[in-house]
């Protein structure tokens, strides 16, 4: 453990940003999931690297709820996504409006 | 020094082709790219179950569960260009690149980047020397975190429900060759006002 822990603090302050200008930018939805994925990964990234900080394992234990938390929201948005799938033959964000009317 | 350096330019090298890559498909391959390199920067850090669970886990299950849902819904998608909000990208961008300063601002000044900001490695170490880091995060998440890890499995029940309502109602639909629920329910509540109209 050389490095010091504030550099692994900036790379995932970094890819926590990248993950939330893809949310914004992109159309697709299952993209649109990864790039959660994405900032849900820069997280357990910061938790890791305070628990080093602590010098204790209370955040790495965190990272299982993150994790558990990442797969059950993985399954139920991508069940939910092929459902609209289904129904209109598309998965860009801006045509799914069923809520408008 | 040079392994941290090889992680740092992999994770951020596979987020930034992220954003630019126009395939689901290359995505998600990226994604996994960024993953496997932030399991390198777990074991750097001594977190080595972590890093094990990241593998199996993130890169592989929740992974080859994406790429089953690109392949089911069709991976020719292309997605559209144009933009429905105008100069929606690059106010995006433009907020994206105030939040990573703010995060970086934050993990400078208050973790005090140079001196290392309070590095509790050496207990760490010596955590995982010596009831070992497995041993270690089994008694923290079995004492401190018991209920937490309870109400995880709720979580896991409801999710598991949910889903199985959702791909319920899909079966319905094409086994019945209706549009939508509505209808097979107005036709069941139909047979019933003529049964008992027939009462």
């Amino acid at each position: 453990m050389s490095v010091a822990p504030g550099f692994y603090l900036v790379l995932a302050g970094l890819m926590f940003a990248i993950g939330v200008v893809g949310v914004l930018v992109r159309r697709n939805a299952i993209v649109i999931f990864m790039f959660v994925e994405l900032m849900l990964n820069a997280v357990n990234l910061m938790f890791v690297t305070f628990a080093r900080q602590h010098g204790t394992v209370d955040g790495q234990v965190l990272v299982f709820f993150v994790l558990v938390v990442a797969a059950a929201e993985v399954v139920v948005g991508l069940a939910i996504i092929s459902l609209i799938f289904r129904h209109r033959v598309s998965s860009n964000v801006d045509e799914i409006n069923l809520l408008r009317r | 020094m040079v392994v941290f350096g090889v992680m740092f330019v992999m994770a951020l090298g596979c987020s930034l082709a992220m954003l630019f890559a126009p395939n689901a498909v290359h995505v998600a391959l990226y994604l996994v790219g960024a993953q496997i390199a932030l399991a390198l920067a777990f074991l750097l850090q001594g977190a080595f179950f972590v890093a094990a669970i990241q593998i199996i886990v993130y890169a592989g299950a929740i992974m080859v569960l994406f790429l089953f849902v690109i392949m089911l819904l069709g991976i020719d998608l292309k997605e559209s260009l144009n933009e429905p909000l105008s100069g929606q990208r690059g106010i995006a961008i433009g907020l994206g690149a105030l939040l990573a300063v703010g995060l970086l601002f934050v993990a400078i000044q208050g973790v005090d980047l140079a001196a290392g900001g309070g590095d509790g490695a050496e207990a760490l170490t010596a955590l995982n020397r010596d009831p070992g880091n497995v041993k270690a995060l089994a008694r923290t998440l079995f004492s401190d975190y018991l209920l937490p890890f309870e109400v995880t499995s709720i979580l896991l029940v409801v999710a598991i429900v949910g889903v199985m309502v959702l791909a319920r109602r899909l079966s319905a639909v094409e086994t019945e060759g209706r549009p939508s629920l509505s209808s097979t329910e107005a036709t069941k509540s139909d047979r019933e006002l003529e049964e008992s109209g027939v009462a």
